[in-house]
């Protein structure tokens, strides 16, 4: 390998974590950025292939320290209290084990809670999350979220003057505040994997960059804090995730949970995810995410639909409902009551959760209405809730199977 | 670093409180700024009247002209004010969440701006 090869190398595996350090030692995200491109320019000109330093790390941190004091210095000429940030940042010498080891991974989890603070825009979090946090280009993300590079730009540098002006601290949350701001950086996961795994508008149904990024950083949060919920989070992500081939078909098409070739599911990524979902509910502190964990487990276990243990599902629904109630779950749970006491009882549930006017503007609550009516030869039903679905949703195959259920329904 | 906290609140029903309220309001509030005193976080505060009083004031073409009420109608009104010396959001945010009337209406935290000499 020679010295290019291996300075790309180190890039990809090291550049989140040498700016994460940078951020911490100058106070400035803009100007670690620029330091940390500085230094691995400056490692292009310095290492050859036989003298890459022993620690490639601290070098990179301390090359990108003295290269931004440098940078100020130079813009001191215009502007003296540049040179006093400058002075500032060279008089706090950081110690050898600073640069490298431990300290280096409560940099990387500091920088994830500030990207994900709640004091930021929400839209915004999730962008300097995978700007900052994950490498990703800003047209990248762009790209990922249908929206304007530009734009997506823009949000980010609104950010960064917040977490300046209002002076956002790059820290570990307190004990006391860890469970709220853990939550909010969970959430920034999670939808980060939503959006790739369930697109919300668009020509595919899923978009897998950003799954993986998603699952990238969970498995970050787990190695950094392995709290119960990080550990149910990434286990959720990865069962879901395993299904992934199964769900659409060669063309684009979609293929229900009960519809699908299970050859197809990812047996090694199941396994990973069945033993973190044990390691999470061991804790007996799991929370949402390790219960839907424990539930996307007991579908990922089972054969097929029928041999389900729908039972224990409803149960979890139960669990879930008490610690963590949403109209979705209420959904989902009524989905799996079906199944456990038959298409009636389902729709029961689901007519309760419409007339109180929650989900009215949910599609899969009239594609899970339409489907238990087809269940129980009741047509017109069946259409009608369809008709509603495929009003509400926005995303191609999506509407392209309500389409396909509507004709074989019309056709009798 | 100073942080402005803006209290806001529905001033009708700051107005038409009953009495033991008024006073049980009264206290927590005399009891949190007493607590911010002795944290070092206190610098100044106080409560305002109501937006009734309120007069807005503009200069055009060196022209003032003189306006009723406040600069814009909002479902809360600006109640009241502490200024306050934090560590950084994360503190002002802990200390803004104590603010009784955050409990009713909502408390805007805004960092004060500080200008080269």
């Amino acid at each position: 390998m020679n010295a290019r090869e291996r300075i790309d190398e180190i890039y990809r595996s090291d550049s989140r974590r040498v700016l994460a350090t940078l951020i911490r030692l100058l106070g400035d995200f803009d100007l670690a950025e620029e330091a940390l491109h500085d230094a691995f320019t400056a490692a292009l000109e310095a290492w050859t292939a036989d003298a890459v330093p022993a620690s490639p790390r601290a070098w990179l941190v301390s090359t990108g320290r003295f290269k931004a004091i440098d940078r100020l210095r130079r813009g001191s000429r215009f502007d003296a209290a540049v040179g006093e940030i400058a002075r500032s940042i060279e008089a706090t010498v950081p110690p050898d084990a600073d640069l490298d080891g431990e300290g280096l991974e409560d940099d990387r989890l500091r920088l994830v809670f500030t990207c994900c603070h709640p004091a930021l825009n929400p839209d915004a979090r999730i962008a300097l999350t995978l700007r900052e946090v994950c490498g990703l280009e800003t047209e990248q993300i762009a790209r990922a979220f249908l929206t304007t590079a530009p734009t997506l730009a823009q949000r980010i540098v609104r950010a960064k003057t917040k977490i300046r002006d209002a002076k956002i601290p790059y820290q570990v949350p307190s004990r006391e505040d860890l469970p709220g701001r853990l939550d909010a950086v969970l959430h920034v996961v999670y939808l980060v994997f939503n959006e790739g795994y369930s697109a919300t508008a668009g020509d595919a149904l899923t978009r897998p960059d950003l799954s993986a990024e998603a699952i990238r950083l969970g498995r970050l949060l787990v190695e950094l804090l392995p709290e119960p919920e990080a550990i149910g989070l990434l286990a959720l992500m990865l069962l879901h995730d395993a299904r992934r081939t199964a769900r659409t078909s060669p063309g684009g098409e979609i293929i229900l949970l009960d519809a699908q070739d299970r050859t197809l599911w990812n047996r090694a990524q199941i396994a990973e995810g069945v033993a973190l979902v044990e390691r999470a509910l061991s804790s007996r502190r799991a929370g949402p995410y390790g219960l839907q964990a424990a539930i996307a487990a007991l579908h990922a276990e089972a054969r097929d639909a029928s041999t389900t243990d729908w039972p224990q599902i409803a149960g979890l629904y139960d669990v879930l409902m008490r610690i963590d109630p949403s109209p979705v779950v209420e959904l989902n749970r009524a989905a799996a009551i079906a199944m456990r006491d038959g298409p009636e009882a389902g729709i029961a549930l689901i007519d309760a959760i419409l007339s109180r006017g929650d989900l009215a503007d949910y599609h899969l609550a009239f594609s899970a209405k339409a489907d238990l009516c087809r269940r129980l030869g009741r047509t017109a039903d069946a259409i009608t809730a369809y008709e509603r679905a495929l009003a509400l949703t926005t995303q191609t195959p999506e509407r392209r199977f309500i389409e396909g259920r509507l004709a074989e329904l019309r056709q009798g | 670093m100073k942080y402005l906290c803006l209290i806001y609140n529905d001033e009708r029903e700051m107005g038409t409180m009953p009495r033991p309220d008024g006073e049980k309001m009264m206290a927590e509030y005399s009891e949190f700024t007493e607590s911010i005193k002795k944290s070092g976080h206190y610098k100044g505060g106080d409560a305002l009247q109501p937006t009734t009083s309120a007069t807005t004031v503009r200069v055009r073409q060196n022209k003032v002209s003189t306006t009723d009420g406040p600069f814009a109608e909002t479902k809360e009104q600006l109640g009241g004010f502490y200024m306050i010396d934090a560590k950084d959001l994360n503190d002002a945010i802990q200390v803004a969440s104590r603010i009784p009337g955050a409990k009713t209406g909502s408390v805007e935290v805004r960092p004060v701006r500080v200008f080269e000499q």
